[in-house]
C-alpha cells in the first residue's frame, strides 16, 4: 500500500493547456499517474497528447472520471479553483499553488474542513508521490524507489535532499508528502501522520518541520499519544532570525515562538529521534527501516 | 509588510475605526504647518517599526508653536533601536480616561482568526498576560460567518471593560476586523485603545502587518513601503525576484528552495561557520537569476567565501552551472565558492563547471562536505 495517491488515483490537472501544468501534468502521466482529464475553461473539447480538456472539474468528475485534482494556477486563482474541485466531489486536492493570501486560504480551510469527503494538500507544496503507483505534483520521481519509509515534509528540496540520502543507503520510501510552507496548510503533519500509521507498508516516518507555527509541538505529543512507528525528525531554520520570513510565508519565528530548538526539543521529548542534519536523519532513519525489515 | 503607526490609521479611518486627527511630517517645517491646522495641543510621535518609542523619547507633547518646533527638532533624525526616524506623525492630543488593548490577528494553531480585549492597555499585553490574564478575552472568529456583534458582547463582558463602553468598543471590534479582513492583514493591534474624559471611543495607535501575498489587490498599501527602512542590499534582492534575507556573519549562501536555504544556514553554522545571508534562488533556477544572485551576495563586503548548494528538483544543475559561469565573466568575484551541485543534472553541471576552469570555485559532492570546505576557506581569508 500507500497513502494518498495509487494506482487508483485519476487525476485532473487544472492549468493543463498551460506551460507548466502540461510540463509536470504530462511528467506525472509518465511516471504512470492515471491523468483522465485537464480543465481550461473556454478550451473544453481539446486534448493535450490525448488527455482529454474540459471547461469545469464538474465535467471532469462526470465524464472524465477525476478522484484527484491537481492545482496548477497562478496564486489569484487557486482559492477559487479547490473550492471548485470541492464542489465537484473531488476526494483529494493537491494544490501546488505557491502565493495565495492567508485570508484565502483561512476561508478554503474552513470550508473543507466542514466536507467529510475532501482532503486538502498543499497548498505551496511540492505534491505527493507513491513511487511505482502514482505522482501527483512536481516532486522528481527518479530519486525515489519503493520502500518502508514516509516521509512527510514542510519543504520541497530539503525533502528531495532526503530522499537521495535514504535512495544511497538502499532505502525506498510507501509515499512522500510535502504538505507544504504555508500559515495555513490544508493538511498537518498529524492528518499525514495518522495515515502512515495505519499504512501497513510504512515501517519508518520521517517528518520534516522548520521554523514557524507551533505544529510540530503539537505533533510530537500526538504522536506520543498515537503513534506506535518509530518517527525521526528534522527541523530547519536554527539560524534564523527573529521576524523574519524565511522564503516559505509560514518560516518565521515571532518573538520567542516558533523557534527550530523549541520544536527539536518537542519532539526530543516525545520520543521522536531528531537528525541535527538531512545526513543523519538519513542514517537514523536507515538504520530503523534495515531493523523493521529483519 | 508592517506599517508605520500614521499609515495603519489611515487604514482604519476607510473602515470607520475612530482615530484622532492627525498629520504626517517629515521637516520640521511640515509638522508646525500641521501643528498650526490641527491646534495645540498636539502629540509630536517618531515613525518607526518598532515597539517602545515612548521610552526611547519618540513620543513628546507640544502646547504650543515653540514646543512642537524643538520636539520635532529633537525626535527627526533620532535613532531607536538602531531605526533612524525619518518621519513624524503630528496628532492632536487626546485626554486620557482608560486604556484597552484590541487586536485581531491570525492564529496559525487554530487556523482561525484571533480577537483580543483586554482591559488593561498602555503596556506589553505580554506582561499584561503575565501579571493579570483574568484581564484578557480572547474569541476565535469563524471566517466564514465574519465578525458579528455578538463577539463583541462576549469580549467585552470576559474583559470586563466599564459597561457604558461596551457598546462602542464591540462596534470597534467589528471594524477593525472589516479592516483585518478587507485589507488583508495578519495582525491589526491597538495598544491603547482609548476610552476618553467625555467617554469616546479611540485607538491611539495602531500596529497593523499585512499579507505579502495578498499586494497584488492592495496597490496603495504597496506604496506605503518605506525604502529608507528597508536594508539595500535586501531591497536590491527584492527588486530582482529574489527571495533574501541579510544576516550577520561572512559566508554568502545560495541554495534552491526556502527548506533546503535554511538547513544549509544551520550546517555551516555547526561546521563553525556564519552566514551572512539566506538567499533562495528559487525553483526552477535560471541562469539570469544566479548572476543575479550572486551580484546581491557579493555586494555585501563582508563576504568572504561563498557557497552554493544546489538540490535539482525541477531546478536544473547544468542551468545554475551556465548562470555561475556568466557570473564569473560578468563579475569577476574575488572570493572563494563552493559548489555543490546534486540531483537533476548534476554531471552535465559539473562538467560545465569543470570545463570552464572558474579560479577558485572548488566542487564538493556532500552538503556537509562543503559545509566544511565553505568554513575552511571563509577563515583562511
Amino acid at each position: 500500500m500507500s497513502i494518498l495517491v495509487d494506482k487508483g488515483t485519476k487525476l485532473v490537472v487544472t492549468g493543463l493547456t498551460g506551460r507548466e501544468g502540461s510540463f509536470h501534468g504530462l511528467n506525472n502521466k509518465r511516471y504512470g499517474t492515471d491523468v483522465v482529464a485537464g480543465v481550461t475553461p473556454g478550451k473544453g473539447g481539446l486534448d493535450v497528447e490525448g488527455i482529454p480538456v474540459f471547461n469545469t472539474i464538474g465535467d471532469a468528475v462526470e465524464q472524465g472520471g477525476a478522484n484527484t485534482a491537481m492545482i496548477f494556477v497562478p496564486p489569484r486563482f487557486a482559492a477559487d479553483s479547490i473550492l471548485e474541485a470541492a464542489e465537484a466531489g473531488i476526494a483529494l486536492i493537491v494544490c501546488i499553488t505557491e502565493g495565495i493570501p492567508v485570508h484565502d486560504m483561512l476561508r478554503v480551510y474552513t470550508h473543507i474542513k466542514r466536507s467529510e469527503n475532501t482532503r486538502l494538500i498543499g497548498p505551496n507544496c511540492p505534491g505527493v508521490l507513491s513511487p511505482g503507483k502514482a505522482n501527483v505534483g512536481i516532486i522528481p520521481a527518479h530519486f525515489f524507489s519503493e520502500g518502508n519509509v514516509g516521509l512527510v515534509s514542510r519543504s520541497g528540496t530539503l525533502t528531495y535532499q532526503i530522499g537521495n540520502e535514504l535512495a544511497q543507503r538502499g532505502l525506498g520510501n510507501s509515499s512522500i508528502v510535502g504538505i507544504g510552507g504555508d500559515p495555513v496548510p490544508g493538511s498537518s503533519f498529524i492528518d499525514v501522520i495518522t495515515l502512515f500509521e495505519q499504512d501497513p507498508e510504512t515501517d519508518v516516518i520521517v517528518m520534516c518541520g522548520e521554523i514557524g507555527g507551533e505544529e510540530e509541538e503539537l505533533t510530537a505529543k500526538f504522536i506520543a499519544d498515537n503513534v506506535s512507528k518509530p518517527v525521526v525528525g528534522y527541523i530547519a531554520g536554527f539560524t534564523a532570525p527573529e521576524g523574519k520570513t524565511m522564503g516559505h510565508a509560514g518560516a518565521i519565528v515571532s518573538g520567542s515562538k516558533g523557534t527550530a530548538a523549541a520544536k527539536a526539543e518537542a519532539l526530543e521529548a516525545c520520543g521522536v529521534k531528531v537528525g541535527r542534519t538531512p545526513t543523519e536523519v538519513a542514517e537514523i532513519a536507515t538504520e530503523l527501516a534495515k531493523a523493521a525489515v529483519t | 509588510m508592517d506599517l508605520l503607526e500614521y499609515q495603519g490609521k489611515q487604514l482604519f479611518a476607510k473602515h470607520g475605526v475612530p482615530v484622532p486627527e492627525g498629520r504626517p511630517a517629515s521637516t520640521v517645517e511640515e509638522a508646525v504647518a500641521a501643528g498650526e491646522e490641527l491646534g495645540y495641543p498636539v502629540v509630536v510621535k517618531a515613525q518607526v517599526l518598532i515597539g517602545g518609542r515612548g521610552k526611547a523619547g519618540g513620543v513628546k507633547l507640544a502646547k504650543d508653536k515653540a514646543e512642537l518646533e524643538q520636539n520635532a527638532e529633537a525626535i527627526l533624525g533620532m535613532d531607536i533601536k538602531g531605526f533612524t526616524v525619518h518621519e513624524l506623525y503630528i496628532e492632536k492630543a487626546s485626554e486620557i480616561d482608560e486604556e484597552y488593548y484590541a487586536a485581531i490577528l491570525l492564529d496559525r494553531t487554530a487556523r482561525k482568526p484571533m480577537a483580543m480585549l483586554s482591559r488593561k492597555g498602555g503596556m506589553d499585553i505580554e506582561a499584561v498576560a503575565d501579571e493579570d490574564p483574568s484581564a484578557i478575552a480572547i474569541e476565535h472568529i469563524d471566517p466564514l460567518l465574519g465578525f458579528r456583534d455578538f463577539y463583541g458582547r462576549k469580549l467585552a463582558f470576559e474583559a470586563q471593560i466599564a459597561d457604558d463602553v461596551v457598546g462602542p468598543v464591540g462596534a470597534m471590534l467589528g471594524k477593525l476586523y472589516e479592516a483585518f479582513v478587507a485589507e488583508d492583514a495578519v495582525l491589526v493591534e491597538v495598544n491603547p485603545l482609548l476610552i476618553t474624559k467625555d467617554r469616546q471611543v479611540v485607538a491611539l495607535d495602531s500596529k497593523v502587518t499585512i499579507d505579502g501575498n495578498a499586494l497584488y489587490r492592495h496597490k496603495d498599501t504597496a506604496e506605503m513601503r518605506n525604502p529608507s527602512d528597508e536594508d539595500p542590499q535586501e531591497q536590491m534582492a527584492r527588486e530582482r525576484g529574489l527571495t533574501f534575507v541579510k544576516l550577520d556573519g561572512n559566508i554568502g549562501i545560495l541554495g534552491n528552495g526556502a527548506g533546503l536555504v535554511m538547513s544549509t544556514l544551520d550546517v555551516v553554522a555547526q561546521a563553525g561557520g556564519e552566514p551572512a545571508n539566506f538567499l533562495d534562488a528559487g525553483g526552477g533556477s535560471k541562469a539570469e537569476a544566479i548572476v543575479n544572485a550572486v551580484e546581491v551576495i557579493l555586494s555585501n563586503e563582508k563576504v568572504t567565501a561563498v557557497l552554493f548548494n544546489i538540490f535539482g528538483g525541477i531546478t536544473r544543475c547544468d542551468e545554475v552551472a551556465n548562470g555561475l559561469v556568466t557570473a564569473f565573466k560578468q563579475l569577476k568575484p574575488s572570493v572563494p565558492f563552493v559548489v555543490r551541485l546534486d540531483g537533476t543534472n548534476d554531471e552535465e553541471g559539473r562538467k560545465i563547471l569543470a570545463d570552464a576552469d572558474l579560479p577558485n570555485v572548488h566542487i564538493e559532492e556532500t552538503m556537509l562536505g562543503a559545509a566544511d570546505r565553505v568554513v575552511e576557506l571563509a577563515n583562511a581569508a
